[in-house]
């Protein structure tokens, strides 16, 4: 089992992590110094090569951002006007709809107020200044979505200039995205009503498509849905919402659904496909999830002794799931296979609790629950992302990256802490899906909108 | 019935058998719905504990046993009509009169019948269990002629309208039926075991069942509060029964206003409807389960009942598209059936499966593709020609143009019959659905008379250059069916003199000619004055969409197709040793290229890409209606999962230059 405590100690506030080379991960003083580094020439090109169409995007988002800093303050505001207005309403509502998703199980998170518990369920807190609010990758292009906190989606394309702004009328607290995969041009959105799924052609060189491509997808009292997920074929979307127990799976094309019903746990607030597509993750707002198996969609229940699980990764082979349980500092593993029919009992893989190191900038205390979990496409690196403690100054959200092994035995190595700019946050992480030379992590921080690290394999 | 008679050994051991289970299955839940239904009816909000013992006590009554029996009779009965009706492909009218068609087919018909008395036996039984005023038909009067004899007896009106209800409601099911195309039974984008789907989809039945019970409590009492006193009289005519003047009669305000017979009404409609739609639910829950049928068997008896062979099967559709369900199964989930696929044949080394699968595939795509193809040509060939004579065609045009918004039936010279009717007819013929094939736009309709083909052809030059350079579709379709509604006006306004301008160029030697367009613009003009009626229009004008749906009617034989090859192949790259694939792979890539095209060119029409209304509450199952959307994803997953797999190895590939270009657009997701 592997602990914070084996780790190289963090860099002090000021460095960045750049990139890992020869199992280390190296750092620098400015994420811009990393072409002046030396690297060995052979292993110097790939990198550079293909990162330079991910750190012009990067640059020419922060400029958007930039650009938009009065007016996302000033919606931001009006926002949190606006919050504060409905909250009698949105209890209103939320009984209404309650009513309307009445579905046998009564959980206490049913009543909460359905827009604050969003980011509850999300994994995300929407503060001021975080003005992304969910991204996501491209499975097989150099392409990513951005939702901004104004509830519209900007669209980056590494081989385009135009970078198209999604906006809907129903597009409200988007909480999270996905493209669709063997398909170019799907984006699928999560929002509070309903889930949107926008049509964006590649080649078009429009930049803000009509409301017209998007298709939007509801059914009575599946609102809001919080998660969704494609399955890795291509032809279904599972959608989630914390409020119903029901977990929709959805033809896309042909707009027709069949709900998925289980008694126990409430809601459903977190999905997640196997990449082999055989397995799917569906955590519960109580202290149990589920792992449906997707040929005849049948599931196992698996309840947790603390609370409900936190976040869940698979392995690229789908024979294996990492999940964290809140309130526990440890990382757990299932491993499923095909012959035993199940695990029967989840092994803690790494214990990731409070560790301080002492360097030359005072002292760092690293470690805490798991906001979330990511595991490269090549299964060679899981970058967990650690909650930080608002209340000391020492201890912030840090991303800890392991190496992982599957043979013989399956074990997490450690491989060191991601450090960002000065008073980045990270708030999600992201493997880019199709890196062709080695994993490709994306940081969406706080004030960052990323920070693309690359860990070149010998 | 065809799918009997013919009796294809699938048909004898699987489907038959599926159905007898689905049917004992709703025989069994009788008594359960029956005893909610007993607890329902008799209801009394203050006295629950009287209320209680009551129902209790009518659980065992030999009248409820009876009943139970009877309705079991009802089921077995809707069973046999759901396995004698049912179809895996919708049929879809294209125009209302073709609706009409539909409903007033003798098959039709008979099954409304049948519907109408299974309803009043259902209602029947209600009355019974209901008890108190609903028992009896007739009971002995009570007031002044009690001293004449107790014998007199008087007509219930209470069960008499029970009795009605339940023949309405029997008719509006049948007639719903056909409307939302009940009978068609679609299948589940996931697969799930029997009773988990029942259970999932049983609050959905008790919604449905009640709202549509409440539609008809509706329609029915307004009806019966206009016609209500005809069947009452006729009845007590019959059967000799009194009309007790003392009571209200029922299709008066006040009879009709009371509460608790509008309950009573409501719950006993709920459950009629209810135990219908059980039945129909498990039917389908059981015939679309999916089966898995061998790859390759070791007998050579058993060799029709394998994979390739039962592809090939034309007859027995429900067999031909579980079977392509079980390849679409089989390709995604589970590699040692892809390996018999794969595999090459013992004596020999040809890889006969994989051949015959693969060439099956192919001919229902290419065969989809030629469809889309022809009746494109059809819509654009109507759109843009013009004709380069012919003023009666412009006469013709002008006088039609008003009306015809769509017309889409393809030329005839080029496919005798409209795309969807053609598969409807096929369709018709194997799986004995209840389509009117004839009555969609055809030529050899029952509509065309024989004073057009009489017409049709005669020598006469314009005439011909008419008919075959002009060929506008609706004007062939539509003259015909016109002219057959009006052949006595014809007749008469040949008579009558007509204030048309009779032709006077066309010299004498072209005799024949000159009646053939003197008859031609007879023909116009009648045409004119009924294209100007509103119920005329109304009847022929196309539906829209309605012929993109019947075009991709039987759009999910292709959508498994497209899924089966597609992830056949993709794990073809690391699963097939001998390399059988390879062969057959330029003429998927070229059919599934060819048919994107088409597809796409197809969107580009109008109506076909607007999105159906979602239909609020009715078992009818309306996925027909989109999936024309759910195959053009299909295809276009299909062909990314190809080159997303092979990736750079399919340039190396030999496919035409065309489709190299299309090719590369995908493997650069540009599509």
């Amino acid at each position: 089992m592997c602990s914070l405590a084996l780790f190289p100690p963090p860099l002090p506030s000021g460095q960045v992590t750049l990139y890992e080379a020869n199992n280390e991960l190296v750092s620098g003083g400015s994420p811009d110094c990393y072409e002046k580094q030396h690297w060995e020439p052979p292993s110097l090109n790939f990198p550079r090569e293909t990162l330079k169409p991910h750190s012009r995007p990067e640059s020419s988002s922060k400029a958007a951002f930039l650009d938009h800093k009065d007016t996302l303050w000033m919606r931001s505001a009006g926002a949190w006007y606006k919050y504060t207005y409905k909250t009698f309403s949105g209890c209103v509502l939320a009984l209404l709809r309650w009513m309307s998703s009445f579905h046998g199980s009564l959980f206490p998170h049913l009543t909460v107020n359905i827009t604050a518990s969003i980011p509850h369920f999300v994994f995300l807190s929407f503060s001021k200044s975080f003005a992304v609010r969910s991204f996501a990758w491209h499975p097989h292009t150099d392409k990513f979505a951005v939702a901004l906190l104004d509830d519209s989606i900007k669209i980056y394309n590494s081989r385009s200039a135009t970078a198209p702004t999604l906006k809907h009328r129903l597009q409200r607290n988007v909480s999270a995205m996905q493209w669709k995969p063997l398909c170019a041009s799907a984006l699928a959105v999560a929002c509070h009503t309903c889930l949107l799924v926008w049509h964006v052609d590649p080649t078009s060189l429009s930049t803000r498509p009509s409301s017209g491509c998007a298709q939007v997808l509801s059914h009575p009292g599946h609102s809001p849905v919080t998660s969704i997920a494609w399955s890795p074929s291509g032809s279904l979307l599972v959608s989630a919402s914390p409020v119903d127990t029901a977990m929709m799976v959805w033809d896309v094309a042909a707009e027709n659904c069949v709900p998925l019903q289980r008694v126990g746990g409430g809601g459903v607030t977190n999905v997640s496909w196997s990449p082999d597509g055989s397995r799917l993750l569906a955590a519960t707002p109580s202290a149990l999830f589920r792992v449906w198996e997707t040929r005849m969609w049948t599931c196992e229940r698996w309840p947790c002794l603390k609370g409900r699980c936190q976040s869940g990764c698979w392995s690229p082979d789908g024979s294996r799931l990492l999940f964290s349980v809140q309130g526990e500092m440890v990382i757990y593993a299932l491993t499923f296979s095909d012959m035993t029919g199940g695990p029967k009992s989840a092994a803690v893989v790494a214990d990731l609790s409070e560790t301080t190191f002492s360097g030359t900038g005072g002292e760092i205390t690293v470690g805490g629950e798991v906001q979330s979990l990511a595991w490269d496409p090549s299964g060679e690196r899981l970058a967990v992302l650690l909650k930080g403690n608002a209340e000391s100054s020492g201890h912030s959200a840090i991303i800890a990256v392991f190496k992982t092994r599957s043979s013989p035995v399956f074990e997490l190595l450690p491989c060191g802490f991601v450090r960002g700019e000065a008073g980045a946050e990270p708030r999600l992480i992201q493997f880019h899906p199709h890196f062709q030379h080695g994993a490709l992590l994306t940081v969406v921080s706080a004030f960052f909108v990323e920070l693309p690290l690359s860990t070149s394999l010998a | 019935m065809p799918s009997c008679a013919e009796s294809s050994w699938f048909a004898r051991k699987v489907v038959r058998w599926r159905a007898t289970a689905s049917v004992s299955w709703s025989v069994l839940l009788l008594p359960a719905t029956t005893m909610l239904f007993i607890f329902l009816i008799r209801f009394q909000l203050f006295h629950p504990i009287q209320w209680t013992s009551e129902c209790l006590g009518l659980l065992t009554a030999a009248s409820t046993i009876f009943s139970l029996l009877l309705l079991s009779g009802v089921v077995l009965v809707i069973g046999f009509f759901n396995l004698e009706y049912y179809t895996v492909v919708p049929s879809i009218p294209c125009s209302r009169v073709a609706l009409l068609a539909k409903v007033l087919h003798p098959r039709q018909c008979v099954h409304s019948l049948v519907h109408c008395t299974v309803g009043m036996v259902v209602m029947w039984c209600a009355s019974v269990m209901a008890g108190g005023r609903y028992r009896t038909l007739g009971f002995p009067c009570t007031h002044s002629e009690s001293s004449s004899g107790a014998h007199d007896a008087c007509l219930n009106e209470y069960h008499l309208f029970f009795l009605l209800a339940g023949a309405f409601m029997g008719y509006s099911h049948s007639f719903l039926g056909v409307v939302q195309n009940m009978n068609y039974v679609s299948f589940q984008i996931i697969q799930q075991y029997k009773y988990l789907r029942f259970k999932g989809s049983l609050p959905w039945v008790v919604k449905c069942s009640a709202v549509q019970s409440l539609y008809s409590v509706r329609n029915y009492v307004a009806l019966y509060f206009f016609f209500g006193h005809i069947p009452r009289a006729w009845i007590s005519n019959t059967l000799n029964l009194q009309i007790d003047s003392s009571l209200h009669s029922l299709d008066s305000l006040a009879g009709l206003l009371d509460f608790s017979l509008l309950y009573h009404l409501w719950i006993s409609g709920t459950f009629l409807l209810f135990t219908w739609y059980i039945t129909v639910l498990l039917f389908r829950i059981y015939v679309t389960e999916s089966y898995s049928f061998p790859v390759q068997s070791t007998f050579a008896e058993d060799a029709e009942q394998c994979l390739p062979k039962v592809l090939a099967e034309k007859n027995t559709l429900i067999m031909k598209f579980l079977a392509l369900q079980d390849l679409a199964l089989l390709s995604q989930h589970s590699p040692s059936r892809r390996q018999e696929v794969f595999s090459l044949s013992q004596p020999g080394g040809h890889p006969h499966n994989w051949n015959a699968i693969s060439k099956e595939c192919l001919a229902l795509l290419n065969e989809l593709m030629q469809r889309l193809v022809a009746h494109h040509d059809a819509v654009a060939s109507n759109g843009r020609a013009k004709p380069p004579s012919a003023s009666s065609d412009a006469r013709s045009s002008s006088e039609t143009s008003g009306t015809e918004d769509l017309p889409q039936t393809p030329r005839p010279s080029v496919l005798m019959r409209t795309p969807g009717s053609v598969f409807l007819k096929s369709s018709n013929r194997s799986v004995g659905s209840p389509v009117t094939a004839p009555f969609t736009p055809d030529l050899d309709s029952p509509f065309s008379t024989p004073a057009l083909r009489r017409l049709a052809p005669q020598p006469g030059p314009q005439q011909a250059t008419w008919f075959s350079s002009v060929q506008s579709p609706h004007v062939m379709r539509r003259g015909p069916k016109l002219w057959s509604a009006s052949t006595d006006s014809q007749t008469n306004g040949s008579a009558t003199a007509s204030p048309a301008p009779a032709p006077s160029s066309p010299p004498p030697e072209q005799k024949p000619s000159f009646i053939a367009q003197w008859l031609q613009n007879r023909k116009e003009q009648v045409r004119g004055f009924l294209a100007k009626r509103v119920l005329v229009v109304y009847l022929f004008n196309k539906l829209p969409e309605a012929s993109s749906q019947a075009l991709f009617a039987d759009g999910q034989a292709h959508i498994w197709a497209l899924e089966g090859l597609s992830h056949l192949v993709a794990s073809s790259f690391s699963e097939d040793k001998y390399g059988v694939v390879q062969t057959t792979l330029p003429s998927i890539l070229g059919s599934m290229l060819s048919l994107q095209e088409a597809v796409d060119r197809h969107f580009k029409l109008p109506h076909a890409s607007s999105k159906p209304v979602k239909t609020s509450c009715s078992l009818g199952d309306s996925t027909y209606k989109t999936l024309r959307f759910a195959l053009r994803a299909a295809l276009k997953t299909a062909i990314y999962r190809i080159t997303s797999t092979f990736g750079e190895h399919l340039n190396a590939v030999c496919i035409s230059a065309e489709h190299q270009k299309r090719l590369q657009q995908f493997m650069e997701f540009k599509e």
